[in-house]
C-alpha cells in the first residue's frame, strides 16, 4: 500500500472521474444530480492528500514523485479545477452541455495533468501529457452541435498529435542515447559522459523541446492556440489555458532543469530565442484583436514567454518565480475567462469586446472584477501578476540575462494595452441598450470574489506562498 | 507615531472604497462630504506627523512605518514600509492639503453630474490621492512604483472621465501611451539598481551611493538614473513624452489642477530630488536632466504664448514650469526644484480653479477669444487668479518669485550660462502668456458674439457696447473658499525659502537637505534647521561660496533682473493684449510660419503620429496579425469560406488546409530548432 502513496492525488480525482460518470449513467432522464459536487469532493481529497504528502517526497512504482515540486503544482491545479468545476453549471445549463461526460473529462484531464508533473520517467510523462490532452481535446468540442467548436478541437486534435509524435521521437532518440527513460537515469548518464554532445543527443533535446514548446503554445507552435480558446466554451478555455499550462511547464522544468541541466549550453540559445518569440509575437498580434477569448488567448502565449524566460534564467529564485507565476496566472487567467464565460448568453456565446462595453453602467461587480483580473494580467502592482513578473524578470537580470527582461518588460508593457482596452470599454462606453448582461449568480459572484481576492492576496501578501515555492524547489534540484 | 504613516494613504482609500460599492445609493452631499473628510483626515494625521518629525534634531528626522514584508525570498526583501521624512512630509503637505481644497472645489464643480457619476468622480479622486500618498511615502523603489502605476491609472481614467466626448476618451488614451514609454524605462531602471545594490530602499541607496565616486564616464549609474529620468519625463510631461499632458485637460478641471498641475505631474521631479544622492553621481545624466528641462520650458513656454484654450494655456505653463524643476534638479539645487513644485502646486492650483471658475460661469465656454471683460463679473475669481499670475510671473514677494529666483540663481552660480539665459527667457515669456490671459479673459469686453467660435483673437476689440450674457454667477462659496485659501498659498508659501542674500534663512533648504544626503543615524548633524548655514550644495564641484558676501550680491542681482523680467513680460502683455491688441494680430500676420508653427504647437503631434503611431498601428493590425494571425487563419478560412459557401465538403477542404498551414508552421519550427544543432 505504501507504494500507492504518491499516486493518491490523481487517484482520487480519477475515482471522482469515474463516480462522475457512473452517476451520469444511472441518471434518469431529467433528473438533476449535483455531478460537479462529487467532482468538488474529488478535488477537496487530492488536495488534502497532498497535504498529508507534504514533505515526505514519496515515490510510487518508481517513476512518479510525489515531491513538493508536484505537490505545489497539484495546489495549482486543484484550485484550477475547483475555480472551474464552480463556474460551469451555469454555462452547461445554459449550453444544454452533456454534464456527467463535462465533469468526468475535466477530472480525468486535472488527473492527467497532475501525473505528468509528479512523472519522472520520460514515457509516463507522454503518457500523462496524452491522458492530459486526449480529454481536453474533447472538451474543445463538447458542443457538438457548435461548428466552430467542432472544427477548432479537431484542429487541436491533429495538431496535438502531430507534436505528440515529435515529443515521442525526443524519448525515444533520448533512450537510444542512454538506454533509459528515467529522468534520473538520463541526468546521470548526460552529467556522467563527455560524449553525449552529438547530434542525436540534439535531436533528443530539440525534439523534446519542441513537444514542451507545443503544449505551453510558444512560439512558433502556437498556431492553435487562437482557434482552439476561440472555439472550446469560455470555460473550457479557462481551464485547458491554466491546467495544461502549469502540468506542462511543470514536466518542462523538471526534464529541462534536472535531467538536461548539463546539457544547459545545448538549449539554452534555442529556447531563448523561443521565448523572445514567443514574447514579442502573443503581445503585438494581441494587441490587434476584437474577440476578448482570441485576444487572451494570445496573452496566454505571451505569458508563456515570460515563464520560459524564468526556464531560461534558470537559478533558485527562477525556479521558484515559475511556481508562483502559474499559481498567479492560473487564478487569474481563470478569473478573466470565467467573467467572459457567465457574460456569454445562448445568442451571444462569442465574447466579443464589444459585449464588454458599458459593463460598469449595467453589471458594476462583474466589470470591476474583470478589472481587478485584467490588471494582474497585465502585471500592475499590487496584484499578483505583478509580483509575479517582478520575479521571474528579477530572476533573468540575477543571471545577467538583461536582454530578456527587457523584451519582458517591453512587451508587458505594451500588453497592457489590450488588457486596459477591456477596461476603456467596461468604463468609459455607454452600455448598448440592446444588450442586458446576464445577472452574475451567487456562486459566480463567490467563486469570481474568491479569484479576485485571491489575486489581491498573493500581490500583497505574496511573502508566504513565495516561501512554499522556494522550498518545493529545494525538493528536486 | 511608527503605525500612524499608514493612515495616510489609508482615509482616502476607504473614501474611495465607500464611494465605489455605495456610491449610487448615496446622496451627492453625503458621497462629495466623505470624499472631502477623508482628505481633511489625511491631511490633519500628516499635518500632526509632520509637526512631531520636526520636534527632533534634524539629522534624527526619519520615520518608518513597516506594514509588512511584502517580498521576500532568501535575501531578497522588499517591505511594504512607507517613510516619512522632511523631502516626504512636505509632499505628504502639498498633496493633502491641495488635494483637500481641489476635492472641496469639486463639490460644487462637478455638482450637475448624475449621482451615480458624483461618485464615481470622487471615487476616482480618493484613489487617486490614495496612490498618490503612497508613491510619495514609499520607502522604496517597488512601494513607490506602486503609486507610480496607481496614478497614471486614475489620471486616465479621470481624464476620459467625460468620455462621452470622444476627445476626452482620445485624451485618456494618449496619456496612457506614453507614460508606458517611460514606465518601461522605470522598471528597467529599478531592475538594474536592484542588481546593482541589492536593494530598493531609497535610504540603503542613497548609503551605498555615498561610497561611490561620481562616474565620469558613461557607466551603469548614469544608464539607471537615465532610465529613471525617461521615467520621470514620461510621468513629469518633459521632452520627448510631454504631448499626452496638454490633450489631458479634455478632463474635468479640477482634475487638471489636481493631477495634472500640483501633484501627479510632479512625480518625476520627486523621484530625482529621493534619488539625489544617486542622481549626483551621474554628472551626465545630471546634464541631460538639466539640458532636457530647459528646453521643455522654453518649448513650452512658447507654444504657450498663442495658444487659445484657457486650459491649454495652464497646461503648456505646467509643462514648462516642470522643466524649471527639471533644470533645477539637473543643475543640483535639489532643494530649490522642489521649492519650486511646492510654491508651484499652490498658484498653478489656483490658476486651475480660477480658469475653471469662468468655464463654469460660462456654461463650458473655454476659448479666450470669446472672453472679456469678466473681472466685473467674477471679482472674487478675478482677484485671485491674478494673484496666481503674479506669483507664476515671479514678481517679487509672492512665492513663485523664491523659488523661481533660487533655481536661476543655482543655475548661474553653477556656471550653465548658456541654460540660465534661456530661463530667464522662459521667465519673460511666462509673465507675457500669463498676462495675456489675465488681460484677454478678464480685461477688456467680451466679443458679443461669444458662443459662435468663429473669430479670431481680438476682434473683439472695438465693440464697446457687448456685454455678454447678462449677468454671471461667480464662484459659490465652496469653490470662492479654495480659491482664496491658495491665493493666500501662492502669496505667503515661498516665505519658508527666502534666501540669504535677503536676509532670509532660506529655512526649506536646511530642512529638506537631510532627505538628500541622508546620513547614517550615527554621524554627526550636519545641516541646522534654521541656522545660518543651509548651504550644503549638491555638487562638491560648485559649491559655491554664495553666503558669503561675493555671492551675495550676484544673487541679488540675479534677482533684480529676474523681477525686471517679470514686470517686462507683464508690461509686453498689457501692450500687446490689453492696449494696442491690433499690434498683436500685426505680429501674428507679420511672422506667419513662426504664429502657424507656434499655433500648432512645433508639428510634434503630427511628426509623432507620422513616425510612431501610424508605423505601430500598421504593423500590427496589417503585417502581423493579418499575415501571422489573420491572413493564414481567418483569411484562409473566410476567404475559402465565402468561394465556396454552401458546400460542405469543399469547406471542410479549406479547414484542412489551414491545419496544414499550422502544422507547417510547427514543422518550420522544428527544422529551425534541430537544423541549429546541426549547423551551429
Amino acid at each position: 500500500m505504501d507504494n500507492l502513496q504518491a499516486i493518491m492525488p490523481m487517484l482520487i480525482v480519477t475515482l471522482a472521474a469515474a463516480a462522475t460518470m457512473l452517476a451520469e449513467s444511472f441518471r434518469l432522464k431529467d433528473e438533476r444530480m449535483p455531478l460537479g459536487g462529487l467532482g468538488l469532493i474529488g478535488l477537496v481529497g487530492a488536495a488534502a492528500a497532498s497535504i498529508l504528502l507534504w514533505n515526505r517526497n514519496t515515490t510510487s512504482f518508481g517513476v512518479v514523485q510525489s515531491d513538493n515540486f508536484a505537490l505545489f503544482i497539484n495546489f495549482v491545479l486543484v484550485a484550477v479545477g475547483i475555480l472551474t468545476i464552480l463556474l460551469s453549471s451555469q454555462v452547461i445549463d445554459r449550453e444544454e452541455l452533456p454534464a456527467g461526460e463535462y465533469y468526468s473529462l475535466v477530472l480525468f484531464s486535472i488527473a492527467g495533468m497532475m501525473l505528468m508533473a509528479a512523472a519522472t520517467d520520460l514515457l509516463l510523462i507522454f503518457l500523462a501529457l496524452e491522458v492530459m490532452s486526449l480529454a481536453v481535446y474533447v472538451l474543445t468540442g463538447i458542443r457538438r452541435t457548435d461548428a466552430a467548436g467542432t472544427e477548432a478541437a479537431f484542429k487541436y486534435f491533429l495538431l496535438g498529435a502531430f507534436s505528440s509524435a515529435f515529443f515521442l521521437y525526443g524519448v525515444a532518440f533520448t533512450y537510444a542515447i542512454v538506454h533509459s527513460t528515467r529522468l534520473e537515469a538520463v541526468a546521470l548518464a548526460v552529467a556522467g559522459r563527455s560524449d553525449v554532445s552529438g547530434p542525436l543527443t540534439w535531436l533528443a533535446v530539440g525534439l523534446l523541446l519542441v513537444g514542451f514548446a507545443f503544449k505551453v503554445s510558444a512560439v512558433p507552435f502556437h498556431m492553435w492556440t487562437p482557434d482552439a480558446y476561440e472555439g472550446a466554451p469560455t470555460v473550457v478555455t479557462g481551464f485547458m489555458s491554466t491546467g495544461v499550462k502549469a502540468a506542462a511547464f511543470a514536466a518542462f522544468v523538471r526534464v529541462f532543469l534536472s535531467s538536461f541541466e548539463p546539457l544547459r549550453g545545448e538549449w539554452v540559445t534555442v529556447l531563448s530565442w523561443i521565448a523572445v518569440a514567443t514574447m514579442v509575437v502573443g503581445t503585438v498580434v494581441g494587441v490587434a484583436q476584437s474577440n476578448v477569448k482570441r485576444m487572451l488567448a494570445y496573452s496566454s502565449i505571451a505569458h508563456a514567454g515570460y515563464l520560459l524566460v524564468g526556464i531560461i534564467a534558470g537559478n533558485a529564485s527562477g525556479k521558484s518565480a515559475i511556481l508562483f507565476y502559474l499559481l498567479a496566472y492560473a487564478l487569474t487567467n481563470v478569473g478573466a475567462f470565467g467573467v467572459t464565460a457567465l457574460l456569454a448568453t445562448r445568442e451571444r456565446p462569442r465574447g466579443d469586446l464589444a459585449d464588454f462595453a458599458g459593463l460598469w453602467h449595467s453589471r458594476p461587480v462583474m466589470a470591476a472584477l474583470m478589472t481587478i483580473f485584467l490588471l494582474s494580467l497585465g502585471g500592475f502592482p499590487p496584484t499578483a501578476g505583478f509580483v509575479a513578473k517582478w520575479y521571474v524578470f528579477g530572476a533573468a537580470v540575477q543571471e545577467q540575462l538583461y536582454g530578456l527582461a527587457i523584451i519582458g518588460v517591453l512587451t508587458s508593457v505594451v500588453s497592457v494595452f489590450y488588457y486596459l482596452r477591456i477596461v476603456v470599454l467596461m468604463y468609459m462606453t455607454d452600455s448598448r441598450a440592446e444588450y442586458e448582461p446576464p445577472r452574475l449568480t451567487a456562486t459566480g459572484l463567490a467563486t469570481l470574489g474568491v479569484a479576485a481576492a485571491t489575486v489581491f492576496y498573493l500581490g500583497v501578501l505574496p511573502a508566504r506562498v513565495i516561501e512554499l515555492a522556494t522550498r518545493s524547489i529545494d525538493t528536486i534540484f | 507615531m511608527t503605525t500612524v504613516l499608514r493612515l495616510i494613504p489609508l482615509f482616502p482609500f476607504v473614501g474611495f472604497l465607500v464611494n465605489v460599492f455605495l456610491g449610487r445609493r448615496l446622496s451627492k452631499r453625503v458621497s462629495g462630504g466623505i470624499a472631502c473628510l477623508a482628505m481633511l483626515a489625511s491631511f490633519l494625521v500628516g499635518a500632526i506627523s509632520t509637526w512631531t518629525l520636526v520636534q527632533r534634531p534634524s539629522d534624527a528626522r526619519v520615520v518608518d512605518d513597516t506594514v509588512f514584508l511584502w517580498i521576500a525570498s532568501g535575501d531578497f526583501q522588499i517591505p511594504l514600509t512607507f517613510r516619512l521624512d522632511p523631502l516626504a512630509a512636505l509632499m505628504v503637505l502639498v498633496v493633502t492639503g491641495v488635494g483637500f481644497l481641489i476635492h472641496l472645489y469639486s463639490v460644487s464643480y462637478m455638482h450637475e453630474e448624475t449621482d451615480g457619476e458624483y461618485a464615481r468622480y470622487f471615487s476616482y479622486l480618493n484613489l487617486f490621492a490614495s496612490f498618490m500618498l503612497v508613491l510619495v511615502l514609499g520607502a522604496n523603489f517597488l512601494v513607490m512604483f506602486v503609486g507610480w502605476e496607481g496614478v497614471g491609472l486614475c489620471s486616465y481614467l479621470l481624464i476620459g472621465f467625460w468620455f462621452k466626448k470622444r476627445s476626452a476618451a482620445d485624451a485618456g488614451k494618449k496619456a496612457f501611451v506614453v507614460n508606458r514609454i517611460g514606465d518601461f524605462a522605470f522598471i528597467v531602471g529599478m531592475l538594474l539598481a536592484f542588481r546593482e545594490f541589492g536593494t530598493l530602499d531609497f535610504r540603503e541607496i542613497a548609503f551605498e551611493a555615498a561610497r561611490l565616486s561620481p562616474e565620469v564616464t558613461f557607466g551603469l549609474i548614469s544608464l539607471m538614473t537615465l532610465l529613471f529620468f525617461i521615467g520621470a519625463t514620461g510621468k513629469s510631461a518633459q521632452i520627448p513624452l510631454y504631448v499626452w499632458l496638454p490633450d489631458a485637460m479634455e478632463g474635468p478641471t479640477p482634475v487638471s489642477a489636481l493631477i495634472h498641475a500640483a501633484t501627479m505631474v510632479t512625480a518625476g521631479v520627486y523621484m530625482i530630488g529621493r534619488n539625489a544622492a544617486l542622481f549626483s553621481l551621474a554628472p551626465i545624466t545630471m546634464d541631460v536632466v538639466a539640458v532636457i528641462g530647459t528646453a521643455t520650458a522654453l518649448m513650452a513656454g512658447t507654444i504657450g504664448l498663442v495658444q487659445n484654450d484657457i486650459k491649454r494655456v495652464l497646461a503648456y505653463s505646467t509643462v514648462s514650469q516642470l522643466g524649471y524643476m527639471f533644470l533645477a534638479m539637473g543643475v543640483g539645487a535639489f532643494a530649490g526644484g522642489i521649492f519650486h513644485l511646492y510654491t508651484h502646486a499652490f498658484f498653478k492650483a489656483l490658476l486651475f480653479l480660477g480658469s475653471g471658475a469662468v468655464i463654469h460661469a460660462l456654461h463650458g465656454e473655454q476659448d479666450i477669444r470669446n472672453m472679456g471683460g469678466l473681472r466685473r463679473d467674477l471679482p472674487i475669481t478675478y482677484w485671485t487668479f491674478v494673484i496666481g499670475a503674479l506669483a507664476i510671473a515671479g514678481v517679487p514677494g509672492l512665492s513663485g518669485f523664491f523659488s523661481k529666483d533660487e533655481i536661476l540663481y543655482r543655475t548661474f552660480a553653477g556656471g550653465h550660462t548658456l541654460l540660465w539665459t534661456v530661463g530667464a527667457i522662459t521667465s519673460l515669456l511666462t509673465a507675457t502668456y500669463m498676462f495675456r490671459l489675465v488681460f484677454l479673459t478678464f480685461h477688456g469686453e467680451r466679443p458679443e458674439s461669444a458662443g459662435s467660435t468663429a473669430h479670431h483673437g481680438g476682434s473683439d476689440h472695438g465693440h464697446g457696447g457687448g456685454h455678454g450674457p447678462a449677468h454671471l454667477h461667480d464662484a459659490p462659496p465652496t469653490m470662492a473658499v479654495p480659491l482664496v485659501l491658495l491665493a493666500i498659498g501662492s502669496v505667503v508659501a515661498g516665505y519658508v525659502g527666502v534666501p540669504h542674500a535677503l536676509g532670509g534663512a532660506n529655512r526649506i533648504e536646511g530642512f529638506l537637505e537631510p532627505s538628500f544626503h541622508p546620513v547614517a543615524v550615527h554621524a554627526p548633524a550636519e545641516a541646522g534647521v534654521g541656522g545660518g548655514h543651509g548651504e550644503t550644495a549638491a555638487h562638491g564641484e560648485e559649491s559655491p561660496d554664495a553666503d558669503a558676501h561675493g555671492g551675495a550680491s550676484v544673487e541679488l542681482t540675479l534677482m533684480g533682473v529676474s523681477s525686471l523680467i517679470a514686470l517686462t513680460g507683464i508690461g509686453l502683455a498689457s501692450v500687446f493684449f490689453l492696449r494696442r491688441r491690433e499690434l498683436a494680430q500685426a505680429t501674428a500676420a507679420r511672422l506667419p510660419a513662426v504664429y502657424r508653427t507656434l499655433l500648432n504647437k512645433y508639428y510634434v503631434d503630427e511628426v509623432y503620429d507620422a513616425t510612431v503611431v501610424h508605423p505601430i498601428q500598421r504593423t500590427s493590425e496589417r503585417v502581423l496579425w493579418k499575415t501571422v494571425d489573420a491572413g493564414m487563419i481567418d483569411g484562409i478560412v473566410n476567404g475559402a469560406g465565402a468561394f465556396v459557401r454552401g458546400s460542405a465538403a469543399l469547406l471542410r477542404l479549406s479547414q484542412t488546409g489551414s491545419v496544414r498551414v499550422y502544422a507547417a508552421s510547427i514543422f518550420i519550427g522544428v527544422l529551425l530548432v534541430v537544423g541549429y544543432y546541426l549547423v551551429r
